[in-house]
Parts: structure tokens; sequence; C-alpha cells
């Protein structure tokens, strides 16, 4: 096949009919609008970069960037020493590891709605009626606090991801050779030592995929935050991608809002570029 | 050498597993209490296995609709994603050019710009065009999906000799039937982690068919479930009632599938 020929135009001409009518073209009207007073119907007139000026002392936009930043940081450390422990351990000399992997797995598959939903019934029912019995005030009205809201979405989202995580761990811990572990073991190296000097150097590969894909998870988030805590108390555990929706559709500030849209892809962008750059790099040197 | 059995080890596995299923017991159990149970108790099991909240969340939920809509769309969507992305990833790695490398690298780096980035203007462009509807949503996932399949595709294409799509184009064949006849069938394995990654996220999608989907009765559960819980967050024995139903799906699939859904989701992610 060439790129010449007829089939070749026809085997790609429906994806790129749809990338182009999906990503391309939105993202290109959309960082033009974000330079105009759009508002959905007309084009309104050029602004130059008034939204994107006006996006840097906006109180809400800072905090929910700040609050996204503060949330992600927590979130990738943790999902991260969770995972890799479950996949240390379900990887270990058990003998219930297919189920294991199973029950770790499977919040995964439910959406993020659904779960936010459900960890609302906790924080909300269940801690109180804990704190009551056990009488400890600090379990009642969670997720009415911004520490709590925090706290709430940080338990889900590690409680949802870790056995993500853990499943991309595995692969790399099982594709480690075994006589590798063995002879370290024979060689009387300890747990810490093995882990240290022959597991950690040939998982370093699984740092870059599984940060990479916590970290613009976290930062992306929306159906959590939506469904746990909706952003209260007053906004205050609003993160951006919901701050966006609001602007967009609650207050009808079409071109601002797209302005923070594309801040917000130039964030993420810039996080998944640096990052692979970083781990490609550090893969080398071990 | 025999692995060894670690007891501590094993103990510790399990205990962490009931751990993480305490969402789901505390989820199952309330939704069979009355409201005036679950505000005395959240913890133990209930009095009365009562299945009154599941009957009237069933009928709120328009649940055999609301499942019917789901499968529609996710299925669609799904089927079209990977005939079309295999299809793409084919030419693109048959025909080794610049203009398909450049084809290529357009495709993942679209995998970097976040929903929320395109998310207005599509929606006006679509309203414009009156495509805000089913058939609209599904061009949608076509749209977002093809990237991350097509990469999928692309590696493993990369690894099936030309020799074999020469041969039946000596014996004959044209490129559409090389494509389905020789050269699909081998792919299956990557189809079904293309598969599999795009059930997941299409399935759960709430974001897109929120915006997309204004027609009553052809929500799908996420979306019908939003508005329920809305409706009902006083009422939290019919919620848990309603978030059971919408779970119950899901968990059939995950029981059925359960290695291919592991695996698909691993070399997803990893590769």
């Amino acid at each position: 096949m060439r790129t010449k020929d007829l089939s070749y135009w026809l085997f790609l001409a429906p994806v790129l009919l749809a990338l182009t009518l999906v990503v391309i073209v939105p993202m290109l009207l959309g960082v033009y609008y974000s330079f105009t007073t759009w508002n959905g119907i007309n084009t309104g007139e050029f602004v130059g970069f008034q939204n994107y000026i006006n996006l840097f002392k906006d109180e809400r936009f800072l905090d929910s960037l700040w609050f996204t930043t503060k949330f992600s940081i927590v979130s990738v450390i943790l999902i991260n020493i969770i995972g890799l422990s479950l996949a240390l351990l379900v990887t270990g000399r058990v003998r219930s590891s297919k189920l294991l992997r199973t029950t770790f797995f499977m919040p995964n598959l439910i959406g993020g709605l659904i779960l936010g939903f459900i960890w609302q019934f906790i924080f909300i029912k269940v801690f109180a009626s804990i704190g009551e019995i056990i009488g400890m005030e600090s379990l009642q009205g969670w997720l009415s606090t911004t520490d709590t809201g925090f706290w709430g979405l940080v338990i889900l989202m590690s409680w949802q991801m870790a056995g993500y995580i853990m499943v991309i761990y595995i692969a790399y811990l099982e594709g480690m050779p075994k006589e590798l572990l063995e002879a370290s073991e024979i060689d009387g190296a300890s747990t810490f030592q093995r882990f240290r000097y022959i597991i950690f150097p040939l998982v370093a590969p699984a740092f870059t995929v599984s940060m990479f894909l916590t970290l613009s998870n976290s930062f992306k988030l929306y159906d959590q935050n939506l469904s746990l805590t909706g952003g209260g108390p007053y906004n205050s555990t609003e993160m951006v991608a919901m701050e966006i929706f609001k602007t967009a559709f609650t207050q009808n500030d079409f071109a601002y809002a797209q302005a923070k849209a594309v801040i917000f892809f130039v964030i993420v962008a810039i996080i998944a570029l640096v990052q692979v750059y970083l781990n490609k790099r550090k893969e080398v040197e071990m | 050498m025999k692995k060894k059995w670690d007891i501590k080890l094993e103990v510790l596995g399990g205990l962490l597993a009931l751990l993480w299923l305490v969402p789901f017991y505390l989820m199952f159990v309330n939704s069979f209490k009355s409201k005036k149970e679950i505000f005395m108790d959240t913890i133990s099991l209930p009095e009365a296995w009562s299945f009154d909240n599941y009957i009237t969340a069933f009928e709120e939920l328009d649940f055999m609709r609301t499942l019917f809509n789901s499968l529609l769309i996710t299925v669609i969507s799904v089927v079209l994603i990977i005939f079309f992305s295999a299809m793409a990833a084919y030419a693109l790695s048959r025909a080794k050019s610049r203009l398909s490398t450049v084809l290529f690298f357009t495709f993942v780096a679209a995998m970097l710009i976040p929903f929320q980035s395109v998310m207005i203007p599509l929606v006006t462009v679509f309203g414009q065009f009156e495509m805000l509807n089913r058939g609209g949503l599904i061009f949608m996932y076509l749209g977002f999906g093809a990237s991350l399949s097509i990469f999928l595709y692309h590696g493993a294409l990369n690894n099936i000799p030309r020799s074999l799509d020469e041969a039946a184009t000596i014996d004959g064949a044209n490129r559409w039937q090389v494509f389905w006849h020789i050269i699909f069938p081998v792919l299956k394995p990557i189809t079904v982690t293309v598969a599999i990654l795009n059930i997941i996220w299409i399935w759960n999608d709430y974001l897109l068919p929120s915006l997309v989907i204004n027609t009553p009765g052809s929500e799908t559960i996420p979306l019908k479930m939003f508005f329920f819980f809305g409706e009902y967050t006083k009422q939290w024995h019919l919620a848990l009632a309603g978030l059971t139903l919408a779970i119950v799906p899901v968990i059939i699939f995950y029981f059925f599938a359960q290695r291919e859904i592991i695996k698909g989701v691993s070399d997803g992610a990893v590769k």
C-alpha cells in the first residue's frame, strides 16, 4: 500500500474525519475563541489576551488550580505506594493471588460517578455512626469541610486506582527474571536489599507509566469530584475540570471558560511531556 | 524451585481484600434497609431482606430501557472504533512514508488533549448541525477513542511480517480482502484489549452523554443515575438500591471476562 493509493485514504477516512471534527477543529476553534468574547452563538469581538489576564486574577480559578495540584501530588504518591505494595503482595508467596488481584482491581470497572455516590454514603452516614459508637468526634460531618472533602477524594481515588496501578506493576514484576532473585536469595541478600538493588531498578520503567497515568488522571478528575463533594462546601473542593465546566455551563461565560480550558490543556501536556522525558532519562542511567 | 507458602502474607492479603470490599458490603446491606433502619444503624445486616427499595429504584431508573441505551451506545461505538482504527492502523503501518508518520504522530498527540479543552466548542458546533443526539455521541466516541486504539493496533501490526500480505496479494486478493481475511484475524489478541479498554471507558462515561443526550428516554446508566441520585439525596435506602442495580451489569461482565479484562488493561497501559 502506498500513500498515493485510493485504498490508503479509504482505510483512513473514517477515523481522520472523526478525529478532525471531534478533536482537531474544536481545539483550534477553542484557541481562537479564547481571544474573543464568544458566547456560544456569536464570535463577538477580538479582545487579545484579556481573558487570560482575567483568569490569573480569578481567585476561584486559582484556588481550584491549587486544590487540584495538592490533590494530585498526594494521590500520585499514595496510589503508587499502595499499588506497588499490592503488586508485591499478590506476586509473593500466596495461594489466593488470582482472587486478590480480581478484588483489588474491581473498583476500576465501575464508573467514577457511581463510586463517588457510594463513598458519599460511607463518609456521611457510616463514618458518623462509627464515630458515635467509638466516640470519635472527628468522624462526624465528613465532606462538610474543605479538609474532609480533600481527604475524602484522596481516599476514594487511592481505593479505586491502586488496583489499576497494581496491574501495571505486576506486569513488570512478572517479567523479571526469576533466576536473579533466587541467586540473590542464595547469596544471602535481605528482603530490603533485594528490593533496593534488584526489584527496584527492574521495575523502574513501571514508574514512568504509573506516575504518568495517576498524575494525569488525578489532574483531570471530574466524575468523582462531582459525585463525592460536588465542589462543596462553598466551591472549596472544586477541581479545575469542574471549575471550567461551571464557568461555561452555569455562568455561560463561554470565551472565558475556553481560555481556562486552553491553560488546562497546556498544563496537562507539559506534565505528560516532562514526565516522559525525565523517566526516559532515568531509565537509561540505571 | 517450588514457591514456599507464606501464611502471614496470605492472611494480610485476605484482610486487605476484605477491606477493599467494605464499600460494596455497605452499599449492598443498606440497600435492603428501610430509611429508619439506615438512620439507626449502617453497619449490621438488615432485619429483613426486603426488595421494596429495589422495586422503586428499578421503576424510577426505568432500568431495562436505561440498560438497553447503555448497551446500544457502547456496543455500536466499540465495534466502530475496532473496525475503523484497525483499518487506519493497517494503512499507516503498511504505507511507510513521511505522511504516515505525521498522521500517526497526530493521532498520538491528540491523546494529550484533555476532554475539557475541546468540550465547549465541540458541543456548540455539533449543536449547530443538530448532532446532539445518540448518533452524534457515537461519532464523538469514535473521535476520542481512535487515538489509543490506533496506537495499540499500530504496535501489533509492526510485528506482523509483510510477507503475509504479499503472499495473499500474489494469490489475487485485493487490499480489502487481505486486511479482513488475513490480517484482522491475526490481530485478535489486540482487538480484545482495544475492546475492553473502550468498553470500560464508554460504559462508565458520564460527562459526554450529559452534554450530548437531552431527550428523555435515551439516557445511559451513569446519566440516569445522576438524575436519580439528585432526586433521592436524603433517601439513602433508595439511592443505594439504585447504585447496586447500576453495578450489577458490570459485575456480571467482570465475572465472565476477568482474565481478559486484567490482561487488556495491563497491555493497554504498558504498551
